[in-house]
């Protein structure tokens, strides 16, 4: 009877699925949360690319340097700017105010943004921007249409353009794939594990505790297996009286 | 003089342990389904026991509240645990309540003379679902604070004061520091009210006693048993039978809670909404709003009916009936018989038709609406109410087996 | 019927068995909410270990920096003080530092790693205030004998310039010495011990 539990339990449990903006299927990130030096070539992409504008506000560098097996001093070295204390969380200078006046938006704090958004849309979203002339910053995005944020990876990925096909009903035009117009400084190939590596570090970020949470879980389901033995044996033998 | 005897003099220790627990004869047939309502038990006071300490770090403070749902995942040591042991208890909660109701629903446990401790049941169920509603405004999330706009503006849709409740509700003219204020006042009150109707449910269970799978009344049936002359013969001690019996429940519940809680805490966006992890922001709603799934059957109720010369509040009158109508079943069934072991063809088909259809409703609540997802939500919602309002038809006119006079095995 | 004869030895062991194991899941639950007291990785971060630069402190110069909300002072002190501190022994309530007031390497004369710098808890251990530093030679209030040291306003407890405290006034030990040690020459880290330690 109990199996009903467990199915009723994994029979609510298919995913919600995360709306996808302009219906572009979303692409599997494929990350893998135990690979560390995959997260410390994230970490990096990250402090790169993204610390300028967006914060990961509730993120503590020394607890990023723990998890992702660097130590204090290298994260210090590498990942952070001299004011700050490895206690301190990765805090941005910007303030809303200006950034409203940069990008007509406040860039969002990226500490929860793959558990709101989803590993996929990141992936697809960070390699979808494609030229549009009629955009401020001259691209546009796949997955986020008329996006405030520029095309930061510029440099590496090149510029792509979109090619979309009429929709035949007399909808809005099909996205059908990019093309690659202007190569940047990496591969497609490159670019796409860079991308993987940061969305693996944003999932981490999203949930720093997670590795702890499942390393955990199995032990507390060892135990809680061992007493079940023993509370049913306690329960049949006590009910060897009751006929 | 033992200590027990001194305390027995100027409190009724032994003669409760006895009354309620070491000779209390309950029917010797309990099965799976009788798990459920100490597993209820166990979920309060888990509840009741996290929130508090979520309480200490907590900030029911617009600015401040979602930050201190981080600090509390991330700073506070072992916060993550207890939060999402709250979160996941949650919807166990329900879970457990919604199958304990299942239970009383199959085996007539509303029935004469448990009408009351069945009307005091779902009192409780409708203070958790408040409970519940406040505690989900707290982590101030998108989906906390358009979830709370779109349930208090229900209130709204009553006719004539209407306006005027919402904002009395609220405290404000939109959902408000104001409101995560008072929310979390009352989220936290709600609890210990729960603790004590509880404890009265379980004082009028003990008057009546337990109802069985057989749905007979061991009380009326022979005497005599091998621990007392006097007891009801298909009875046994609460104590140790059931307890040792429930403890075992208890950990085999356990052993699922926590395959959730470890393994799935977000269980899909079930138990915690995606949207949920950016912070309210009411100049933007999310693209599709859903409640959390264990009011989704009647969202799905609300949706389904139409606005009426503009206005939302027969909706409103629809979810609340299917709500309220469960006050009614005790006096709805007409059956001579309580359980379902005993009745007909009918009333087993109706019980299929109503279980589909509660969970086609919990499905549709989570969709976004479109004509077709409408139609099926107003039919499911028909067949809703005729399986209640059709009872006293069709459950006299089903045909029944005879009752045996003990229970069976 | 003979079935009925129940094995109590079995009973009892079964019992005592899902208790012990009870037991241990209990107070495994009990121990996230108990630790979830302790202070937060916030609270941690608040309190860790704070760097002062020492190089622009002159003799006799005092300087104070903050760690975990208290006041910490550095005390650049003169050859005479060094010299003094021996002389206030017979004076003093505890003047070997018995009293575990100060980590192992500060147990000396000085209370000090380098005997020119004091680094001292700037509380009182009477009842929390924060004294004065009173680095002048026999003050009209203080009296004839005063060679530098600590004043108290609150209670009128007195302390020489390694922060021990003098006999017959209410601060029962001498002031706390904070973990610290130094990252080179001109930089201090307080609240950590170092490698050294």
């Amino acid at each position: 009877m109990k199996k009903l539990i467990t199915l009723f339990l994994f029979a609510i449990a298919p995913a919600l699925g995360l709306a996808a903006g302009g219906g572009v299927p979303l692409e599997h990130a494929d990350i893998d949360s135990t690979d560390q030096t995959s997260l410390q070539r994230g970490a990096k992409f990250f402090v790169n690319y993204c610390l300028g504008c967006h914060s990961a506000k509730y993120q503590r560098y020394n607890r990023m340097a723990q998890d992702i097996g660097l130590t204090e001093e290298q994260v210090k070295a590498n990942l952070m700017f001299t004011t700050d204390k490895i206690g301190n969380t990765m805090d941005i200078a910007m303030t809303p105010v200006d950034a409203n006046g940069f990008f007509g938006t406040t860039p969002p704090d990226l500490s929860m943004i793959a558990r709101s958004r989803g590993v996929d849309w990141l992936y697809t979203y960070l390699r979808g921007f494609y030229m549009d002339e009629s955009r401020p910053f001259g691209v546009n995005n796949v997955v986020f249409k008329d996006v405030g944020m520029p095309h930061v990876m510029l440099d590496l990925q090149g510029l792509q353009k979109a090619v979309f096909k009429k929709d035949e009903h007399g909808g809005d035009p099909v996205f059908e794939g990019f093309e690659l117009i202007q190569p940047g400084s990496m591969t497609p190939e490159q670019f796409d594990g860079s991308i993987r590596d940061l969305v693996n570090f944003l999932d981490y970020v999203g949930e720093p505790y997670k590795l702890d949470r499942q390393r955990l879980g199995v032990k507390v389901l060892l135990f809680l297996a061992v007493f079940f033995v023993l509370a049913y044996l306690l329960k049949r033998e006590y009910w060897k009286d009751v006929h | 003089m033992s200590l027990l005897s001194w305390i027995d003099e100027r409190f009724p220790a032994t003669k409760v342990w006895n009354e309620h627990l070491a000779q209390y004869y309950a029917p010797k047939n309990f099965n799976f389904w009788y798990f459920f309502g100490s597993l209820a038990m166990l979920v309060l006071v888990s509840q009741i026991l996290t929130g508090v300490w979520l309480a200490m770090n907590y900030k029911p403070d617009a600015e401040l509240a979602f930050g201190s749902v981080e600090y509390i995942m991330r700073d506070v040591n072992w916060g993550w645990l207890i939060r999402y042991m709250h979160s996941t208890g949650a919807s166990a909660f329900f879970i457990v309540i919604y199958l304990h109701m299942f239970r009383g629903l199959i085996y007539g446990s509303y029935r004469q003379p448990r009408e009351l401790l069945w009307i005091i049941g779902v009192i409780i169920y409708v203070l958790m679902m408040a409970t519940a509603f406040m505690g989900y405004l707290l982590p101030w999330g998108q989906m906390s604070f358009w979830g709370a706009q779109v349930i208090v503006n229900l209130f709204s849709a009553v006719p004539f004061v209407g306006e005027e409740l919402g904002i009395w509700i609220r405290g404000d003219y939109v959902i408000s520091d104001v409101t995560l204020n008072r929310f979390f006042a009352l989220h936290f009150l709600l609890p210990f009210l729960l603790v004590a109707v509880v404890f009265i449910h379980i004082v009028a269970l003990h008057k009546v006693g337990s109802n069985n799978p057989d749905g007979i009344e061991i009380k009326k049936g022979p005497k005599g048993n091998k621990w007392s002359d006097t007891a009801p013969a298909d009875g046994i001690p609460f104590h140790p039978y059931y307890s040792v019996k429930d403890i075992a429940g208890v950990v085999g519940f356990l052993f699922l809670f926590a395959l959730a809680m470890f393994f799935a805490p977000e269980m899909g966006g079930y138990f915690l909404e995606a949207p949920n992890f950016e912070p309210a922001n009411p100049m933007k709603t999310p693209e599709h709003i859903a409640p959390v799934w264990y009011f989704t059957p009647f969202y799905a109720i609300l949706r389904a009916i139409p606005s009426i010369g503009g206005s939302a509040f027969p909706g409103v009158v629809a979810m609340g009936a299917a709500i309220v109508v469960f006050f009614f079943l005790p006096w709805l069934d007409r059956s001579p018989v309580k359980s379902i072991r005993y009745k007909g063809l009918v009333f087993k088909v109706w019980i299929g038709i109503f279980v589909v259809v509660f969970f086609v409703l919990g499905y549709l609540g989570v969709q976004p609406s479109t004509p077709a997802k409408t139609l099926l939500a107003q039919i499911c919602t028909a067949l809703y109410f005729a399986f209640f309002l059709l009872m006293p038809i069709y459950s006299k006119m089903d045909k029944t087996k005879p009752v045996p006079e003990r229970v069976t095995k | 019927m003979s079935a009925d004869a129940v094995d109590t030895s079995k009973r009892r062991f079964l019992t005592a068995a899902t208790a012990v194991v009870g037991g241990i899941g209990t107070a495994f639950v009990l121990v996230p909410f108990l630790s979830a007291w302790n202070p937060s990785a916030k609270a941690k971060a608040a309190g860790a270990p704070v760097e002062a630069d020492i190089s622009k402190l002159e003799p006799g110069q005092m300087m104070t920096v903050e760690w975990r909300g208290k006041p910490i002072w550095i005390v650049r002190r003169t050859e005479q003080n060094l010299k003094d501190l021996p002389t206030l022994n017979d004076q003093l309530a505890d003047p070997d530092s018995d009293v575990p007031q100060q980590p192992e390497y500060c147990k000396n004369e000085y209370r000090s790693r380098k005997p020119e710098y004091l680094v001292a808890v700037g509380i009182c251990t009477h009842l929390g205030c924060s004294p004065a530093y009173r680095p002048e030679m026999a003050p009209a209030d203080l009296g004839a004998d005063w060679k530098g040291g600590f004043f108290c306003a609150c209670h009128g407890s007195r302390f020489d310039l390694a922060t021990r405290v003098f006999q017959g006034f209410p601060a029962p030990t001498n002031l706390v010495i904070p973990p610290y040690y130094y990252l080179s020459d001109t930089r201090v880290l307080v609240g950590e011990d170092g490698e050294a330690a």
